[in-house]
């Protein structure tokens, strides 16, 4: 089966979203964890900003990010008319 | 059931685990009433152990199947929803459940790299692999690497990657269930082992994946009602507000005063300084532990000489003696053991760590390596969480990719649930034992120390070290385990909710082992069996095959476990790296990059998992030992990483050897392009599509 361009444009606008929520997840993880002594001295509802989003804060954004995800491909789906439905 | 659509069977799921889910809350209340009307704590825990486990079964034999399809992928119609808590319970662990809250406990902010490695790794699940692994719609992980690099040699590794971290994870779940049941009843851990075993596999022998995926969901419901209770009422208690989760920034800054104030304290400094005086005689005596014990046992035997002839010893002076003559270490090695022992008392010797603080450390430097050992450990926890093969086959057992990427986040959302609650527990208790405990008179211990501490001192030990009657918090040790488990007993709450956290504790190893086991077996009877050596076998054939061989490995696993396994602990979380080394880069550029080889793949995964174990080979103490390694750790660690982290070398050099020898071997042929696109849209009009 032969591609045409309009799956081709699919495939790259899966890669830029699936880059951007990289870039999220990474700056999330490392770089606030890289700065965690430097945000432990802002106070965040009573916690230390570093400590709570290692504990909290990058969790909710990872589940964010996932169902994002979930919700922007599945309406790409049906837009590039490759989903299983039709 | 077969003639159901997709939606009426979601709607009868959810008919169905309502009613068991209330089916167990009112289960629960006759179990309290039970209790104040006098039934003793032993047949609660009998109660729960028999009743949790022989649910389990019921729903196991319902699920009984011959069908291919269903035993290994149960049927690809497993709801989003309902695929999330399955795969939550397959995730957490008893070292989740029990162990997590325990660590945060004991090492504040470096805890939580488990708590963001365990959660952020289904990130890379869902933008890399689910989706994808569905549309390729097979049935293990080790199939798409022989699908995708053809021939046998990237399927035979994938099946020894996947046996090989899979195995010593189920080692530990068994040891777990093992016990958790001779907690609950008495008996011993050996013969507990088998008894667990007979839990794990009445979900998993007849009905296999379908089987699995069912009991999981009841598993998930129970681990995370017994998670949650303990936690809301000790939040109540302490704070005056029942989300634990939003209001325990409050408790964390009373700890973090109370940190001071018992850094401070003169009491706890003397007490740290009788630690600190303990830990270095000890060093003293172990630089010629031959000589300072023959010095000491003629020292204890001269006093006991003494104490006789005095007449005016009082017979209490002459028992003290006596004893001190009997308690002497037997030889020099046993004096060298308890010595070593007494070493480490300088670490309790120190001020308590401030809860929050990051990387702590002595200078500049410390603190450098802790932060990037951090980070390390983070990256092989997250990578690996996305290549466990037992994680990800759960992704087959969706009706389609739409729903496989919904339930990436249902999975996360569940396993989300129990892990942003951990540390709120860890703080929340810590609060108690720094208000509560410390400071407390020893005549009026709070009755959990006493009760816990009868179980095994190494969970509790509360001794008055500066006689002066007073609970400093420098006498107090807390193993990790006993956080969770003693919570409820913390708390106050009644013996049944104790009960029901043990059977939640259960439920998370059970449920997690059931997942392992299918994994290896399913590996070793789909990929080896049917793959390798006999293609042509018929359905009954392959599923008497895969059932035989679940029964061997899961036998095989509880005798290694009925051992009680040294270091199970590291070689659980090696799991990790191995799994990130050997399966991500291949999957991953599998997918995303058609030019990958069948060379570079074999080469790369053989190198990712080499240098891995390379590296933990060298530096680790145990693996050392084994191997005979005697060059030493210092010269053979690479910028401080940990040996637990080794994956952190093993995932960037897989990509680069799989890159660079896919660049100079030929590129795969036209069937592995079209497969890959194939893989690539959830639905190709005009492709050969395989049947969904």
């Amino acid at each position: 089966m032969q591609l045409t361009e309009r799956h081709r444009e699919y495939w790259r606008k899966n890669l830029a979203i699936t880059a951007i929520l990289l870039g999220i997840w990474f700056v999330v993880t490392y770089v606030v964890g890289f700065f965690a002594r430097e945000l432990n001295t802002i106070t965040f509802f009573g916690w230390p900003l570093g400590f709570y989003m290692g504990a909290q804060g990058s969790l909710i954004i990872y589940v964010i990010s996932i169902f994002y995800y979930a919700i922007h491909m599945n309406k790409l789906d049906k837009e590039y008319g490759v989903s299983e439905e039709d | 059931m077969a003639t159901q659509t997709q939606a009426q069977f979601t709607q009868s799921l959810k008919k169905y685990y309502t009613v068991y889910t209330g089916g167990f809350l009112a289960f629960l209340v006759a179990l309290a009433i039970a209790e104040q009307l006098g039934l003793p704590n032993r047949w609660i825990g009998y109660t729960f152990l028999f009743a949790t486990i022989g649910l389990y079964a019921i729903i196991g034999i319902m699920s009984r199947t011959a069908d291919v399809a269903e035993y290994y992928v149960a049927g690809r119609r497993v709801p989003a929803v309902f695929n999330g808590m399955a795969t939550g319970a397959d995730w957490m662990s008893a070292a989740s459940f029990i162990g997590m809250a325990g660590g945060l406990y004991i090492q504040g902010y470096d805890g939580l790299a488990f708590i963001m490695g365990w959660t952020g790794g289904y990130v890379l699940v869902a933008l890399f692999l689910a989706p994808y692994l569905r549309k390729f719609g097979q049935f293990t992980i080790p199939d798409f690497l022989g699908e995708r690099y053809g021939g046998h040699t990237a399927r035979l590794i994938g099946v020894g990657a996947a046996i090989l971290c899979s195995f010593t994870y189920v080692v530990a779940q068994i040891y777990g269930v093992g016990l958790i049941t001779a907690r609950f009843t008495g008996i011993p851990l050996e013969i507990g082992v088998f008894v667990g075993l007979a839990g794990i596999l009445v979900c998993s022998f007849l009905g296999g994946m379908r089987a699995v995926t069912w009991t999981q969901v009841a598993q998930y419901i129970i681990l995370i009602v017994a998670y949650m209770i303990p936690v809301v009422w000790l939040s109540v208690q302490l704070t005056g507000f029942p989300i634990p989760q939003l209001s325990y920034g409050y408790a964390l800054q009373k700890v973090t005063e109370r940190e001071q104030v018992i850094k401070d304290d003169p009491k706890e400094i003397e007490v740290r300084g009788i630690l600190k005086a303990k830990a270095t005689a000890a060093e003293e005596k172990l630089k010629d532990p031959a000589a300072a014990w023959a010095a000491g046992k003629t020292e204890v035997e001269q006093k006991l000489a003494a104490v006789k002839s005095d007449r005016k010893a009082t017979p209490e002076a002459v028992a003290a003696a006596e004893k001190a003559v009997a308690d002497y270490p037997k030889d020099a090695d046993a004096a060298k053991a308890a010595w070593t022992k007494e070493k480490g008392l300088a670490a309790r010797a120190n001020p308590p760590r401030a809860h929050s603080e990051a990387f702590p450390g002595k200078d500049e430097a410390a603190r450098n390596t802790a932060r990037l050992n951090f980070l390390a450990l983070v990256f092989c926890l997250m990578v690996g969480t996305a290549a466990l093969p037992h994680i990800l086959m759960r992704y087959y057992t969706t009706p389609s990719v739409r729903e496989a990427r919904n339930s990436v986040g249902w999975s996360l959302f569940f396993i989300f649930l129990l892990y942003f609650t951990a540390p709120a527990l860890a703080v929340l208790v810590k609060l108690d034992v720094y208000t509560h405990l410390v400071g407390s008179s020893f005549a009026d211990l709070p009755r959990w120390v006493a009760s816990w501490g009868a179980v095994d001192a190494a969970l509790v030990s509360v001794k008055d070290l500066n006689m002066d009657g007073i609970v400093q918090l420098a006498e107090v040790v807390l193993g990790q385990d006993v956080i969770v488990l003693a919570t409820p007993e913390i708390g106050g709450l009644p013996y049944v909710i104790s009960g029901l956290v043990a059977a939640g504790g259960l439920a998370a190893a059970l449920s997690t082992a059931d997942g392992l086991l299918l994994t290896i077996a399913n590996a070793l009877s789909h990929d080896v069996y049917y793959k390798m050596i006999d293609p042509h076998a018929s359905t009954k054939r392959r599923l008497t095959v895969a059932k035989v061989l679940l029964l061997i490995v899961a036998l095989f696993a509880a005798s290694v476990a009925a051992q009680k396994p040294a270091d199970i602990l590291f070689l659980v979380s090696a799991a990790f790296s191995f799994a990130a080394a050997a399966f991500f880069p291949a999957l991953v550029l599998g997918i995303f990059w058609k030019r990958a080889s069948q060379w570079g793949a074999v080469l790369g995964m053989l190198a990712g998992v080499g240098i891995t174990f390379y590296y933990m080979a060298t530096t680790q103490v145990w693996l050392r030992g084994v191997f005979g390694v005697t060059s030493s750790i210092a010269d053979n660690t690479w910028f401080g990483i940990s040996p637990i982290s080794a994956g952190v070398f093993g995932v960037p050099l897989g990509f680069a050897v799989i890159i660079l020898v896919s660049l100079v071997t030929p590129a795969p042929g036209k069937k592995v392009q079209e497969l890959i696109e194939h893989v690539r849209y959830p639905h190709l009009k005009g492709s050969a599509a395989r049947s969904a």
